[in-house]
């Protein structure tokens, strides 16, 4: 096996948004990886200095590991589409896509992808017409339990299982605390399962499908983020069937939303067997605790073969481009 | 350009599963051996959130960095070759469990600004005051005793009683610190459950988090009161010598040398990554500390200890301690102006005379931990009040920091606040939930660690 001892690859991680500490971590991890194979990576945080660095001195290829805003909204990958610097991973515009939750899943049903019903509320809705008349509208509708989630963002911050109506204004208030646009959905109870995608050059392949049990009542940041505290299944403990429906629901979600590279979708199988697309992923998380790292591993392969081969397939996506 | 390895991956090669059932992995194979006082250290949300404070962009009123940037690194740095220079020998070897002579005599010294005159033998030098902490907890308190602490109290403290599964009673504060009147029910509650306290924490100066301080007859009644009752004072006193006015507090210690151990710090009157503090107890406890501390560390580092003797042997560390205090008056006043112009209707806070915080109580019904995401997303940070409270109280109050930035940027980050709390004001008039109780949450995690700024 040949390594790339000349190849030099600028790992981003950090950025200012609330998944800083996870996107370190992230990070850390892939350039660990890469170094594995030899490869030459230097990590970078997106700040002041980053854009004459990479200019002055451009690597081989970046591997953005933000997450949250600027990182997954697409905003870094315009910047270095701007520059002609290959990059791993989606392109904005599948990013833009993705990372704005009630986008992603309005062009998914269009699509034919099973969601879970859902009302999109900024703050100033609540304001205008009067919180207590539009939750009743969402009790109404809906029921409970309800799932409060910002409208962007991830690692389960500021989202909110709702039982009673009595949780409903906290769930409001610290869902607003994380961005200006709440996603209200209809709480779908069944298995919970995480399908990574990856292409490697030859399209996209889903990986097992990877089961989520939190200890609590479900897989927010704590859940997600100590080891111990949630119980993995890799591949999910699902028949044949259902595992090979959901697999076929990330390649759908992959394909529709534009993506490239690799990719998680969540989803919740609900009582029929019938996989409920949450939401879908641009640099899913690579910590110790994150599910695209088990899922490749369930799958037999070597997260440092999978991350070079990446590379080199951005590389050479680049320049048949060019 | 050589290219690497491409593991051969085709569509279709991920089969479904057989069918058998895939054993569960929880990530961790060392999950059924940890001590049941390891549950409730998890991951937390707040804590991720601190991983911003360390950006250029955010103000971090957070951490309570001492201002190292007011000590010339020219001095340290002769003090440093001087002392191995004269002393190398012995700062490069294991020393003695309760440190270096002549340090716990200039310590005998240094406390003696705050009325204590011990004994060298009765001075135990630690690695920071946190292990003197950690050793009293462990040589005094099995699981489930109980101590009692102020409300709300130093979180590095809660993090040791909690880690030796102690149980923690809060007491009240009044504008003066520690409510003697609490205290004396809190005693009485606890002798009607047929419980005794092992020991009074408090922290009488420059109060972490509060800002407040005892005034001398307050220190004597608490003292009164513990002796009273039986029960021993631990009096943490790492800020005595940083009051705004110079005046130095008499140590409640001076009154009393067996019912009080009380602890110090080099920290913030010289530098913290030395990591040099001391306990003064009485004898027996000491002979126990000593014993404690060899079993955790053999002896603190003689490093260390040599660098900062040295220092007071050769500098004028008075007059260290005199621009630390100037250092600090100039950001605790431009902290308490800048809340004076920035703060909305409904906003109080302590002024504090010395140290490093201002606490803030915001208004009523508001919930700092829940407007922490937003303070960040506005480039503010701080420290949510549940961080000082064992029980998950405290959510209407955030500590302010204003140890370690620049006073202008103080003054920015009190403006950002302002808008914060503006915001989040509209957000709970329009939901009503202003009042609404909420779950609660442990102080665990609800802190940055201690390298945040």
């Amino acid at each position: 096996m040949s390594t790339g001892s000349a190849l030099r690859v600028v790992v981003l991680a950090g950025g200012l948004s609330h998944e800083r500490d996870v996107s370190v971590r992230s990070g850390r991890r892939i350039s660990e990886a890469l170094r594995n194979r030899g490869v030459d990576v230097d990590e970078r945080d997106m700040d002041i200095d980053l854009l004459p660095s990479l200019v002055a001195d451009p690597p081989d290829c970046i591997f953005p590991m933000f997450h949250g805003a600027a990182g997954e909204d697409g905003a870094i990958r315009d910047v270095l589409d701007l520059l002609k610097l290959p990059y791993v991973g989606s392109n904005p515009e599948a990013c833009r896509l993705t990372y704005d939750k009630p986008l992603a899943k309005t062009i998914l049903a269009r699509n034919g992808i099973f969601t879970p019903e859902m009302v999109v509320l900024p703050h100033e809705a609540f304001r205008e017409l009067g919180a207590s008349a539009v939750l009743d509208a969402v009790e109404s509708a809906f029921g409970f339990p309800l799932v409060i989630k910002p409208s962007k963002g991830g690692s389960a911050l500021g989202v909110s299982i709702v039982r009673s109506a009595a949780e409903l204004p906290t769930a409001m208030v610290s869902c607003f605390s994380y961005a200006d646009c709440a996603v209200i959905e209809r709480y779908i109870a069944g298995t919970e399962v995480a399908v990574s995608v990856i292409d490697l050059g030859d399209g996209p392949v889903a990986l097992p499908a990877v089961e989520i049990v939190p200890d609590g009542e479900f897989y927010d940041y704590n859940a997600r983020y100590t080891a111990g505290l949630t119980e993995f299944f890799a591949p999910a403990r699902i028949t044949a069937d259902v595992s090979q429906r959901v697999a076929e629901a990330a390649l759908n979600v992959h394909t529709i939303l534009g993506l490239t590279g690799f990719s998680r979708s969540d989803f919740i199988i609900d009582g029929e067997g019938v996989p409920q697309f949450i939401e879908a992923n641009v640099a899913p998380g690579m910590t110790e605790t994150s599910l695209l790292p088990q899922a490749i591993e369930a799958a037999g392969l070597d997260l440092s073969e999978v991350c070079l081969a990446l590379v080199n397939d951005a590389i050479e996506a680049h320049s048949a481009q060019a | 350009m050589v290219l690497g390895y491409r593991p051969a991956l085709k569509a279709g090669d991920m089969a479904p599963p057989s069918g058998e059932s895939p054993l569960g992995n929880r990530l961790d194979p060392h999950l059924s051996r940890y001590a049941k006082r390891t549950h409730g250290m998890t991951a937390s949300e707040i804590r991720s959130l601190f991983a911003v404070a360390s950006r250029p962009e955010v103000v971090s009123l957070a951490g309570g960095m001492p201002n190292i940037a007011a000590l010339s690194m020219e001095t340290v740095s002769s003090t440093v070759a001087n002392m191995l220079a004269t002393r190398g020998q012995v700062a490069l070897q294991y020393g003695s469990g309760n440190g270096d002579q002549h340090l716990r005599e200039q310590i005998c010294e240094m406390v003696g600004l705050q009325g204590i005159a011990p004994h060298p033998d009765d001075v135990i030098v630690t690695v920071g005051s946190q292990m003197a902490l950690d050793l009293i907890t462990r040589i005094f308190c099995d699981p489930g005793d109980v101590i009692i602490a102020e409300a709300p109290s130093y979180v590095g403290a809660l993090g040791v009683f909690r880690a030796y599964q102690v149980e923690v009673e809060h007491v009240a504060m009044d504008e003066h610190g520690l409510n003697p009147e609490a205290l004396r029910e809190c005693l009485k509650t606890l002798a009607a459950q047929g419980k005794t306290p092992k020991f009074v924490y408090t922290i009488p100066t420059f109060h972490n988090p509060a800002g407040l301080s005892q005034p001398q007859d307050r220190r004597m009644e608490i003292l009164q009161i513990c002796q009273s009752a039986g029960v021993l004072i631990i009096e943490d006193d790492p800020y005595g010598l940083l009051g705004f006015d110079g005046h130095i507090p008499q140590a409640i210690r001076s009154h009393d040398s067996d019912g009080v151990i009380y602890l110090g710090s080099f920290s913030k009157t010289f530098a913290a990554g030395i990591r040099v503090g001391w306990a003064v107890a009485p004898h027996g406890v000491r002979e126990k500390l000593t014993l404690a501390a060899e079993s955790a560390v053999l002896c603190p580092p003689a490093f260390s200890q040599l660098t900062i003797s040295t220092y007071l042997d050769t500098q004028p560390w008075m007059d260290q301690i005199k621009i630390f205090r100037e250092v600090y008056r100039e950001r605790r006043d431009a902290t308490l102006e800048a809340l004076t112009q920035y703060m909305p209707e409904g906003t109080t806070w302590t002024h504090p005379t010395g140290g490093f915080y201002v606490w803030v109580t915001l208004p009523e019904g508001m919930d700092g931990t829940a407007m922490l995401p937003r303070a960040v997303t506005a480039r503010v940070a701080y420290v949510p009040g549940t961080a000082f409270y064992i029980n998950g109280d405290g959510r209407q109050s955030i500590r302010l920091s204003y140890s370690f930035p620049e006073p202008d940027r103080i003054r920015e980050g009190v403006r950002r606040l302002g808008g914060v709390i503006n915001e989040e004001l509209k957000l709970m008039h329009t939901f009503g939930t202003l009042g609404v109780a909420r779950p609660s949450v442990s102080s665990q995690g609800s802190t940055p660690g201690p390298d945040v700024v």
